[in-house]
């Protein structure tokens, strides 16, 4: 807690600095400094996208259905499809500031200069252990005011796997979970399926897991007691100079 | 667009005033006519989305009012009428409420990951509150919505977002057990009897199911919910 409340002072310190350096810029773009909170207790977020883009674009929509590459993201971490779309459209984006998985109360940040145009804020991460349940922050206008700022997060369900919540497949359409090396030993194995069927194919808020206490067999793989969370699920502090 | 709306409200208030000075004018005049001021209409259109996994939403209830009028106060017992919304999904009883200025009902459920868009307009009041409230089916008393929310200041053209937690009525105990659940999960009863111990609202502490152990649930894993339940926009057209 102390250790990462240091980091966070040390980065504002240069955020500030580059602030100074680039006075000169043009007055739309901005310098961001944002940094992401996992608030649950026992999930994980997989590699973060950050991305600043202009207002007509989305990364989702709440009830439409989610395309195929916000599917890859919600249901094996992979978001290579969704920086090769924003990356056509001339966005900012801070890609995987974590390094790999953002363990449970741990924080991460980056800093982002946005360009011209690129005027709103999207962030999304898959969420594990769940079938495609995705932490989002959807097209949030991004001040063009200095200061720090800080919204909390909700946890979505993709609409695109049904929750069977046991181990299985990261790859989009194939049923189950992916299970990094870091992850096994917390997973209970042999769950027998928690739902077989999509109940609402489009992206919406997440019911939540359920699990059980059975570290063999059961009907999920996941901790009954541990792997769980109530919104919000992640917080976002962004800290805009100019 | 900012500049475009404040132009629009000073053409209507400048209309305004001319009619009142027409008829102080009229009142020295010999061939008495009444100018009637053109009324000011009022027009707001409201879409909620259901976000929730597997709960329909009743048909929506939509009301403009007064600020004395409060369809529900957490930690206060629920109305009839707001009781009778939440336990079966009904929403004759609270739009019946002859103190509204008007109201708007949803005509069919709305499905999960699904939006219904409805209209309600009021003549020459600028200062209305607007009411929104519709049941989570499947559960014995879960609703959502927004309780009166000044609109005075939303301009032609503005939208107001609001992202609605899911509320407890606290009127019929939350067994969740065959019989008492009005949704399709169950196509129990609604309205149940009297008022259970806990008579006020809160925030809904969420459905257990038979999938998290309470063996005599109708509801599964998929009628889990949790917040925001509905997303709800109000724009105002006119």
């Amino acid at each position: 807690m102390f250790r990462s409340k240091v980091n966070l002072n040390f980065m504002s310190t240069l955020a500030i600095s580059a602030a100074a350096l680039s006075t000169a810029s043009s007055l739309q773009a901005a310098e961001l400094n944002v940094t992401v909170q996992n608030l649950t207790q026992g999930i994980y977020f997989t590699p973060i996208l950050v991305s600043a883009h202009s207002s007509d674009a989305s990364l989702f929509e709440l009830g439409d259905t989610a395309s195929t590459e916000l599917q890859a993201m919600a249901e094996g971490g992979d978001i290579s499809g969704l920086v090769s779309i924003t990356d056509s459209l001339s966005a900012n984006n801070l890609t995987n500031p974590a390094e790999g998985l953002l363990a449970p109360a741990q924080s991460t940040q980056g800093m982002l200069s946005t360009d011209d145009g690129n005027t709103v804020l999207s962030i999304v991460a898959m969420m594990l252990p769940t079938n495609d349940g995705f932490i989002g922050l959807d097209n949030w206008m991004i001040p063009t005011e200095a200061g720090t700022y800080t919204v909390y997060l909700n946890a979505y369900d993709a609409g695109t796997e049904a929750n069977d919540e046991v181990r299985g497949s990261g790859m989009p359409g194939m049923a189950g979970f992916p299970v990094p090396g870091r992850l096994a030993p917390l997973l209970g194995e042999g769950g027998t399926g928690l739902n077989a069927t999509i109940a609402n194919a489009t992206v919406h808020i997440h019911p939540g897991n359920i699990g059980d206490d059975e570290e063999s067999g059961g009907v999920s793989d996941v901790n009954n007691t541990v792997q769980r969370w109530l919104n919000p699920v992640a917080k976002v502090t962004i800290v805009v100079s100019e | 667009m900012n500049l475009f709306t404040s132009t629009l409200r000073v053409g209507v208030i400048t209309a305004s005033l001319l009619a009142i000075a027409g008829c102080s004018d009229s009142d020295n005049d010999e061939d008495t006519q009444i100018v009637v001021p053109t009324p000011v209409q009022y027009t707001y259109q409201v879409t909620v989305t259901n976000l929730t996994h597997a709960q329909p939403l009743s048909p929506i209830a939509v009301a403009l009012h007064d600020s004395d009028v409060k369809w529900w106060t957490i930690g206060e017992a629920a109305s009839d009428a707001l009781a009778s919304l939440a336990e079966s999904g009904s929403n004759e009883a609270l739009l019946s409420n002859a103190a509204l200025f008007a109201s708007a009902a949803g005509s069919a459920p709305v499905p999960p990951g699904e939006s219904v868009t409805l209209e309600i307009s009021v003549d020459d009041i600028a200062n209305a509150h607007i009411s929104v409230a519709t049941m989570l089916v499947n559960t014995n008393d879960a609703f959502s919505g927004v309780n009166g929310v000044d609109l005075s200041s939303l301009e032609v053209g503005g939208v107001y977002r609001r992202s609605a937690h899911v509320y407890d009525a606290g009127t019929e105990e939350n067994t969740e057990a065959m019989g008492t659940i009005p949704g399709p999960a169950d196509s129990g009863e609604g309205n149940s009897e009297g008022r259970e111990a806990h008579n006020v609202v809160t925030l809904h502490p969420g459905v257990v199911t038979a999938s998290d152990g309470l063996t005599t649930s109708v509801l599964s894993a998929d009628h889990k919910f949790d917040n925001p339940g509905v997303r709800i926009s109000i724009t105002r057209m006119e």
